[in-house]
């Protein structure tokens, strides 16, 4: 395989030409401002050598007929983001105990400032970020980016959409109203009935035989701790996979023959 | 054919390696590397078996399930349901409580043997589909859930719908005139007591071994 030229790094970044006339160095605060980010960045980049992965990672060729269905990962992935930083701040007003958890809520909702809108975009984000995971697998599917070499890719991404479905799941309780009250008792239930270690799965999801005093916090610890970090460590490695195999052309482009093959070429 | 490349001796003597003893077989590099994955394995058990134990610890704990009082025996009839609250889990407000079903035994409807636990039969307001309450609707005699369309008949069993097995009851027993409700127990079709299963987890056939009680909840004792 040919090694792929590293770009130069963007014109703000390149060392300016000095002007005719001018002396050496930067010379009073002015100077030494303009010189400052270049400067941070390259001490960064002296220690760390992040700026060749960066490069890696941002400057890559992608196939003839790339378009917008190939935005759908990125846009899951900030939706993914969305719901971390909205999630972080909601945890701040949250109280996961069964006798103060819908009250909390109702306070984020009628009194926190911007809470009604930061508790409706994690709500209404969740279903985005699972209507998006949904059409980047159907994306995945249809232009048969499944295939060799991306196979593992694949199943890293079933895990995520596992993940994200537990996120939901975990996270419907928290409001502890009486639609997420009953819907996590009918989910619980459902896990249930799986032969021989449904029995265990729904106690240990309960933390007991009945919805008791710890159920809310163990669906709070599994929803804000557990899996999210699952999630951000598998699509780091799901974005590591697909920066190093490259994507793939939608179906509809032919591969090119090499020239020497081309008819005209032969025929002449 | 190349010549065929002889096996290294299993002795670090013989392999000439610096400063080896007689009789040694294993290389320093690897009783380190060796040492070192063991090191790490350890430690990382040390925090990760406690912390799944602390998480999987409410399963294998029995569940308390005292004896509570929910009325007068003359509160009871025995030709249709009174609805009492009792308290599953305290101290959680509304999310620990549940309603049972109360009435007296009655020789023209119950078919299972009569026992010091069975004078009054309180049966759960759980449906065994999935979980949701049912009501009981006295001009149908039927108990029905607003989930999912199961039905079930005076007795509890099955009338229709997805549930798949009769609705729980509770060991009730009388003291001093006073009504009171026990343990939880799931039945089967033919009423038979069982220890509690979770909804959705029949009972008739194979069902009682593939969806086993857990430690955490089991039927009284009454031998």
């Amino acid at each position: 395989m040919p090694k792929l030229k590293v770009p130069s790094p963007p014109a703000p970044l390149q060392p300016k030409p000095k002007r005719p006339g001018k002396k050496t160095g930067p010379e009073g605060p002015v100077e030494h401002g303009h010189e400052a980010t270049a400067s941070t960045i390259g001490w960064i980049d002296e220690r760390t050598s992040l700026s060749g992965a960066g490069r890696w990672m941002m400057f890559r060729k992608v196939p003839k007929g790339t378009n917008w269905f190939y935005t759908l990962g990125s846009a899951t992935m900030f939706a993914f983001l969305s719901q971390a930083v909205t999630g972080v701040v909601l945890a701040m007003y949250y109280e996961p105990e069964p006798t103060r958890a819908y009250e909390s809520i109702r306070r984020i909702n009628n009194e926190v400032f911007l809470g009604e809108l930061v508790h409706a975009m994690h709500k209404w984000g969740s279903t985005v970020m699972v209507i998006l995971i949904f059409l980047h697998m159907g994306r995945t599917f249809f232009f048969g980016a499944y295939k060799y070499p991306r196979e593992l890719n694949w199943v890293i991404g079933v895990v995520l959409l596992i993940l994200t479905m537990t996120m939901s799941f975990t996270g419907y309780l928290l409001p502890f109203d009486q639609r997420s009250y009953w819907a996590s008792i009918v989910g619980v239930n459902i896990n249930g009935t799986g032969p021989l270690v449904g029995p265990y799965l729904s106690d240990f999801l309960r933390a007991g035989p009945y919805f008791g005093a710890t159920t809310l916090s163990r669906f709070y610890a599994i929803h804000m701790m557990a899996v999210p970090g699952a999630i951000a460590a598998l699509i780091g490695f799901h974005l590591y996979l697909v920066a190093k195999l490259g994507t793939t052309a939608p179906p509809w482009i032919r591969a090119e023959a090499p020239e020497a093959t081309r008819e005209e070429k032969v025929a002449a | 054919m190349p010549e065929r490349k002889q096996p290294k001796s299993k002795y670090t003597t013989d392999r000439q390696i610096p400063g080896a003893f007689e009789g040694e077989t294993v290389t320093r590099r690897r009783f380190m590397s060796g040492t070192g994955l063991a090191v790490g394995g350890i430690a990382s058990a040390a925090f990760a078996l406690p912390a799944l134990g602390f998480a999987l610890g409410p399963v294998f704990e029995e569940f308390d399930q005292p004896w509570q009082p929910v009325g007068k025996i003359t509160e009871f009839g025995s030709d249709t349901y009174v609805a009492r609250t009792i308290t599953l889990v305290p101290e959680i407000g509304d999310a620990g409580k549940s309603t049972v079903f109360m009435r007296r035994f009655n020789p023209a409807v119950d078919t299972e043997d009569r026992d010091e636990y069975n004078e009054y039969i309180a049966v759960s307001s759980a449906c065994m589909h999935l979980g949701c309450p049912v009501n009981y609707v006295s001009s149908s005699q039927r108990f029905i859930c607003p989930c999912h369309g199961g039905v079930y008949d005076f007795v509890g069993k099955v009338a229709g719908g997805p549930p798949v097995r009769p609705l729980d009851r509770f060991y009730t027993r009388v003291r001093a005139g006073i009504v009171e409700i026990g343990p939880r127990f799931s039945v089967n079709s033919e009423l038979q007591r069982f220890s509690p299963r979770d909804p959705g987890e029949p009972l008739d056939g194979v069902g009682q071994y593939l969806y086993p009680s857990t430690p955490d909840l089991r039927k009284l004792d009454t031998n």
